[in-house]
């Protein structure tokens, strides 16, 4: 008897929870608009979430905004402005390119530049302490006599 | 020696770098409203829809702008710190907000609030649809605006405000905007 008490539970309010924000009437193509600009923002109460996935009030109200900003001809980049002017940089998953951000965009790359360089140098001066120099006769010499012994030892 | 210092002091840097990451409130996002022009507003009084404010009534003081709701906790924590405050130097103005999307009737939640608990607000002004909210870029109640006698936003207090932000924060900018 729980159990159908509880089944019957979460059937009839996951209907709810989906009615809350189904639009039926909507323009599928302003539908699609709207999910595809949500998703690249953040929700600011949930914070880990898009505005397209999240179930806060906030988000509810601002895809509500977004949706009637498309219907009045509004271009994504007036929309995000709208957003940005009130709820700052922060709602953006992709942040804008401004000085202030130029260390997040440019920063991996210095360090990758940086670290190639290090790199390269450790490379140039292990190769330099290592150093190549020929034989002197004496010594080349003393090679072939030694290898000349060691083969007449193992023919015997 | 350099060469074993140098990675020490890398290694020191992140570590500062990281402390402090980790030490800052991932909920308070820095507002561009600071040092703008505070949005405009035109809004219905609680107490009597007939009657109104704008933003412009309310140029040539300094003043705290609250926004508020009786579903929101956070404001209810908030309330009796509000009400220690209410007879002093800054005049607070109070918005009672809810979602657009929440069907509630807060009008009358909103009142019912400040008559159990009492009114610290100079003047309640209700805002239905949350439009001023989001013009304010209200995202997570109770949200305070101090503003100058021109019109500009010059401290936000994103929650509840406490003894401590009331006394080293709003009051003493306050006291130097009505210089």
């Amino acid at each position: 008897m729980k159990r159908v008490l509880i089944l019957i539970f979460v059937v009839v309010f996951a209907g709810v929870a989906i009615a809350k924000d189904a639009q039926p009437n909507e323009d599928p193509q302003i539908e699609q608009r709207m999910k595809t600009l949500t998703e690249q923002l953040r929700c600011l109460v949930c914070q880990n979430e898009t505005l397209a996935d999240s179930r806060a009030e906030l988000a509810e109200d601002l895809r509500a905004e977004i949706r009637a900003q498309i219907r009045a001809g509004k271009s994504d980049q007036e929309i995000i402005t709208f957003l940005t002017d009130r709820y700052g940089q922060f709602i953006l998953y992709r942040p804008q390119v401004t000085p202030t951000t130029y260390f997040l965009w440019f920063g991996p790359f210095i360090l990758l530049i940086g670290g190639l360089i290090i790199l390269f140098r450790y490379i140039g001066r292990r190769r330099d302490s290592i150093q190549d120099t020929p034989l002197s006769s004496e010594e080349k010499k003393q090679a072939t006599e030694l290898l000349t012994a060691q083969s007449r030892k193992e023919s015997a | 020696m350099i060469k074993y210092l140098i990675p020490l002091v890398l290694f020191i840097g992140l570590v500062v770098f990281l402390a402090i990451g980790l030490n800052r409130d991932p909920h308070e996002i820095p507002s561009p409203l600071i040092n703008k022009a505070a949005p405009t507003f035109s809004l219905p009084e609680l107490k009597d829809p007939a009657k109104t404010l704008a933003t412009n009534d309310l140029r040539g003081k300094v003043y705290l702008l609250n926004f508020w709701g009786s579903w929101c906790i956070a404001c209810r924590d908030e309330h009796p710190i509000l009400m220690k405050y209410s007879k002093g130097e800054v005049p607070i103005y109070g918005i009672a907000f809810k979602f657009a999307s929440d069907d509630s009737d807060e009008r009358s939640g909103a009142s019912q609030m400040l008559a159990e608990e009492g009114n610290p607000y100079t003047l309640v002004l209700y805002d239905s649809e949350g439009r001023s909210s989001m013009d304010y870029g209200v995202y997570g109640a109770p949200e305070s605006f101090l503003v100058d006698k021109n019109g500009v936003i010059r401290f936000k207090q994103i929650g509840p405000i406490t003894d401590e932000v009331w006394n080293t924060k709003i009051l003493p900018l306050a006291r130097e905007l009505n210089r």
